[in-house]
């Protein structure tokens, strides 16, 4: 049993024209009841709420002010390599892009590992793209191994590996992993990623399965809005985080929102996603759960960041860089998108203070694992 | 009017209101929050604090004299992970006492009875005063009691959920056989609840989310106080019965007068 088995008794379609045929009856049922199904979130998330946002948005501060308080989590992303041997269109790592490729050794590691910890960060996401060969399950493991004690807190945003090795870096201090479908639409998924390994479509609807039996603490869902409609993605992304509750109920979950970016070498989104939008996405994901983990990131702009952080959001970023080496030792080296605000992390603690929100540095401690 | 104090494992309290110490919009606020409580016995995340740092925030703005640190296991899955956190927490934090925790569900943190009690078997071999938090169960708690435990945590209702006493028959039921002190955690979302707590005959509650997230936690934290000591002193001044009519005559036993 994987969610494969849940995912094919879906059709695309289907929920596309089921979701845009909601009514704002549909919409103000899922805003009366106390507990809400995916029918409602369909609602929610359909154009016929829209005019119901500022709604939405108190509802979302409320519940998320009860479950997280007045608290906001901060991370980092420490990208390790931009070596890739997939081709996905939309990013600016992909294979056929000619850009010099660069992979940190463990010296280099440390080395970009203590501008973050000087900024304060207790929590690293560790990021890479895909070449087996070079920065395969040794590399990662030795990655952990070297980080581990600088950083309470390991994440990873790395290929789809398979369960042993999530075991292998799970001894390590992994404590999180974050893999994107990037698109639920099948068929669409071939054209954004016609080569290499990621894309296998399967492989990597079934990886967060594979995380759950592996026994992983935390682990984080989302798509590409870009790609295809938002709406239907974004119903996908919730049918398999309802799946994995259940599947894996002692895992703790997290959802992204990442946006397209420019990036080196990149088509145009093929699909727009309005501010406006994300904002209702995001009140309706905490709607419908009021205990997943809501992440923004560096990719959306100051002024979105300063206001999105009262309607849902649990964890930020800040002072983020998308290359490899990117915080010291080579500035310069090719990243994998732009990044829109780029604040310090410093500044960022000071705008939640002054919001009323206590920045976290440190949430978790290897010694409870 | 004061009210008995209360006695956990060799410490005695005059305040009956516990606290913890998330949630909070700042640490100065949680500290200010704490010190209007009253509070004697504050709960902290292991995972919270940098026991290598000495000059951690959270643990400098809880460094009055009146606060009993009580760490706690948050996040540790199993009864293994539990035994070595604490030691952690005991050698870092300089204290043997123990709110034991393990809630293996991350989503509504319901603590896991199995788990629970090998831990505190083991913790309370090795010396901890264990205070563990628990589902309203009566049979574990006394098999807690029987392992040796310092005083059981039942809860209320789930954790964060400001529901109130959901489990109330079954806090009954602990706090009428329990011959170790009862503390009600989790799910006291008022002032009020608490004041019921203490009605019942808890012996303390322990109260974080309803004061963190409160419009004004430094106001709330008094009216916690309050309410606390209220329902304190009217358990202790025994409650007279609620009654639902009037009675005026005996007919059953009139003939014997």
């Amino acid at each position: 049993m994987s969610f494969r088995s849940v995912f094919d008794t879906y059709s695309w379609d289907a929920t596309k024209s089921s979701i845009y045929a909601k009514t704002a009856a549909d919409v103000e049922h899922a805003l009366r009841t106390p507990k809400r199904t995916l029918e409602d979130f369909k609602a929610l998330i359909s154009p016929a709420a829209a005019p119901y946002l500022e709604q939405m948005a108190q509802l979302s501060h409320q519940l998320t002010r009860k479950r997280f308080g007045n608290t906001m989590q901060l991370y980092v992303p420490l990208y390790l390599s931009n070596e890739c041997q997939n081709i996905c269109t939309y990013c600016g790592f992909s294979l056929d892009n000619a850009i010099r490729r660069r992979t940190l050794s463990s010296v280099e590691i440390l080395r970009e590992a203590a501008v973050l910890k000087e900024w304060g960060y207790e929590h690293v996401l560790l990021v890479t793209g895909e070449a087996n060969q070079t920065v395969g399950v040794d590399y990662l493991q030795k990655a952990l191994r070297t980080l581990r004690p600088h950083f309470a807190h390991l994440s990873m945003e790395v290929q789809p590996l398979h369960k042993s090795d999530y075991e292998i870096l799970m001894q390590e201090g992994l404590n999180t992993v974050l893999v994107y479908q990037e698109t639920y639409h099948q068929e669409d998924y071939k054209k954004h990623h016609p080569k290499g390994k990621k894309s296998n479509f399967y492989y990597r609807l079934e990886t967060p399965d594979r995380l759950g039996q592996a026994g992983i603490h935390k682990m984080g869902l989302g798509v590409l809005f870009g790609l295809e409609d938002w709406r239907t993605d974004s119903f996908y992304t919730a049918l398999h985080l309802d799946y994995l509750e259940r599947a894996y109920w002692q895992t703790k979950y997290s959802l992204s929102f990442p946006r397209l970016r420019p990036a080196e070498g990149l088509v145009q989104p093929k699909v727009e996603m309005s501010d406006r939008e994300l904002v209702q996405l995001i009140c309706a994901y905490r709607l419908l759960n009021e205990e997943v983990e809501l992440s923004i990131s560096t990719r959306e702009t100051p002024t979105f960041r300063d206001h999105i952080i009262r309607l849902g959001i649990t964890s930020i970023s800040a002072g983020s860089k998308t290359n490899p080496g990117g915080y010291i030792v080579e500035p310069e080296s090719l990243e994998q998108f732009e990044i829109s605000d780029e604040r310090s992390p410093a500044e960022i603690a000071a705008m939640l203070r002054r919001q009323g929100y206590e920045p976290v540095w440190k949430d978790w401690d290897h010694a409870l694992m | 009017m004061t009210s008995q104090p209360l006695v956990i494992a060799d410490r005695q309290f005059s305040s009956r209101l516990f606290t913890g110490t998330g949630k909070f919009s700042s640490t100065a606020l949680m500290e200010e929050a704490l010190l209007a409580s009253g509070s004697e016995l504050v709960t902290v995340a292991l995972k919270r604090v940098d026991v290598a740092d000495a000059e951690d925030d959270l643990l400098r703005h809880l460094g009055h004299e009146q606060f009993q640190l009580l760490p706690n296991t948050s996040g540790v899955r199993t009864a293994r992970e539990a035994v070595f956190a604490a030691q952690l927490a005991r050698e870092a934090l300089e204290t043997n006492w123990l709110k034991l925790e393990i809630h293996p569900d991350p989503k509504y943190l319901l603590p896991d009875p199995v788990e629970t009690l090998k831990a505190a078997e083991e913790l309370v071999k090795q010396g901890f005063v264990v205070l563990p938090y628990i589902h309203a169960d009566p049979v574990l708690c006394k098999r807690l009691e029987e392992a040796g435990v310092a005083a059981v945590m039942p809860l209320g209702a789930p954790i964060g959920s400001n529901k109130g006493l959901l489990t109330r028959e079954f806090l009954e039921i602990i706090i009428g056989q329990s011959r170790i002190p009862v503390v009600v955690d989790a799910g006291i979302g008022a002032p009020s609840h608490a004041a019921a707590a203490m009605e019942l005959g808890a012996d303390a509650v322990l109260v974080n989310t309803a004061i963190a997230v409160a419009g004004q936690p430094v106001a709330m934290a008094q009216a916690f106080r309050l309410a606390v000591e209220a329902g304190r002193i009217a358990y202790e001044a025994r409650l007279a019965e609620p009654v639902a009519h009037a009675s005026a005559s005996s007919p059953l036993t009139a003939f014997l007068d």
